[in-house]
């Protein structure tokens, strides 16, 4: 693992993870608020009102690609890579660059109090890998 | 946020966290899979640890998506993150496994950022025209547009 090569395919690895896994979220993310609270579609329309309303939703389909994607690079790297490597080190970056594009994409209200608690998680999820 | 929300949330903690550990037991057992045949990692959705991952993740999905529609995802996102804590504790008392010093702290880390983010808002309302708001307005004038129609 201290070969530079070995290095550059881990960081590949994990980095194509956080990339895909963070499009996902903001685009589905961006969806539900589009749609409104799930429980209000669910009560007027039924379950099945709500999964349609989720699943015909543009940004919602394109959300699911890239997670779909963030899905199989995570598969392809827990058969190269140990759990406790890949699983902390992929999930604690996701918390930051997710905190960044929610605040720039989503204009989610990322005040001092989210911040810390995402760094905060991101640290201890870090930590979990020693 | 409601009792029930807060049930939302530990239901992804405990789907997200299993599923993951399913999927990587599973993969273990399959062994490494080479670029030069990416179809490996299709075949490999058919074994019983993946699958099984694979369905406690489907769970996790609709939480995840019920979550989102009535919180921000950065308040979601650390929210849920006890998953982690509650592997810590079960694989040191349930599994007898050895958990070092920094494990601890990092469990230390989360239940901080959790509690820093639980205390606050869940939603940042974007006014008037925001979706959640909009729905509850709908849902509020439509038994008048139903009286009009009648």
């Amino acid at each position: 693992m201290t070969h530079p090569n070995a290095i550059l395919a881990t960081a590949a690895m994990i980095g194509s993870i956080v990339l895909w896994a963070t499009a996902g979220d903001i685009l589905t993310a961006s969806a539900m608020r589009q749609l409104g609270d799930l429980d209000v579609i669910r009560e007027r329309s039924g379950i099945w009102g709500a999964a349609v309303a989720v699943v015909t939703n543009g940004r919602f389909g394109l959300g699911v690609v890239c997670l779909a994607l963030s899905f199989f690079s995570l598969l392809f790297a827990f058969s190269h890579r140990d759990l406790s490597l890949i699983g902390p080190a992929a999930t604690s970056l996701t918390f930051v660059t997710n905190a960044l594009a929610a605040k720039f994409f989503l204009h989610e209200n990322v005040d001092h109090r989210r911040w810390t608690a995402a760094i905060f998680v991101c640290v201890g999820v870090a930590l979990l890998a020693f | 946020m409601t009792f029930r929300r807060y049930l939302v949330l530990g239901v992804i903690t405990i789907t997200a966290s299993c599923g993951d550990t399913f999927l990587s037991r599973g993969m273990k057992s399959l062994g490494p899979v080479s670029l030069a045949h990416p179809t490996a990692l299709i075949h490999a959705i058919f074994s019983p640890w993946v699958a099984s991952g694979i369905v406690l993740l489907i769970g996790f999905f609709a939480s995840y998506l019920t979550a989102l529609s009535w919180a921000d995802l950065t308040y979601v996102l650390p929210a849920s993150s006890l998953g982690y804590v509650i592997m810590t504790l079960l694989a040191r008392f349930w599994l007898h496994e050895k958990v070092s010093p920094l494990r601890w702290l990092g469990v230390v880390f989360i239940t901080a950022g959790v509690g820093f983010v639980t205390r606050g808002p869940s939603y940042t309302d974007h006014g008037s025209h925001t979706a959640p708001v909009r729905a509850e307005g709908l849902a509020a004038v439509e038994p008048a547009i139903e009286e009009v129609r009648q």
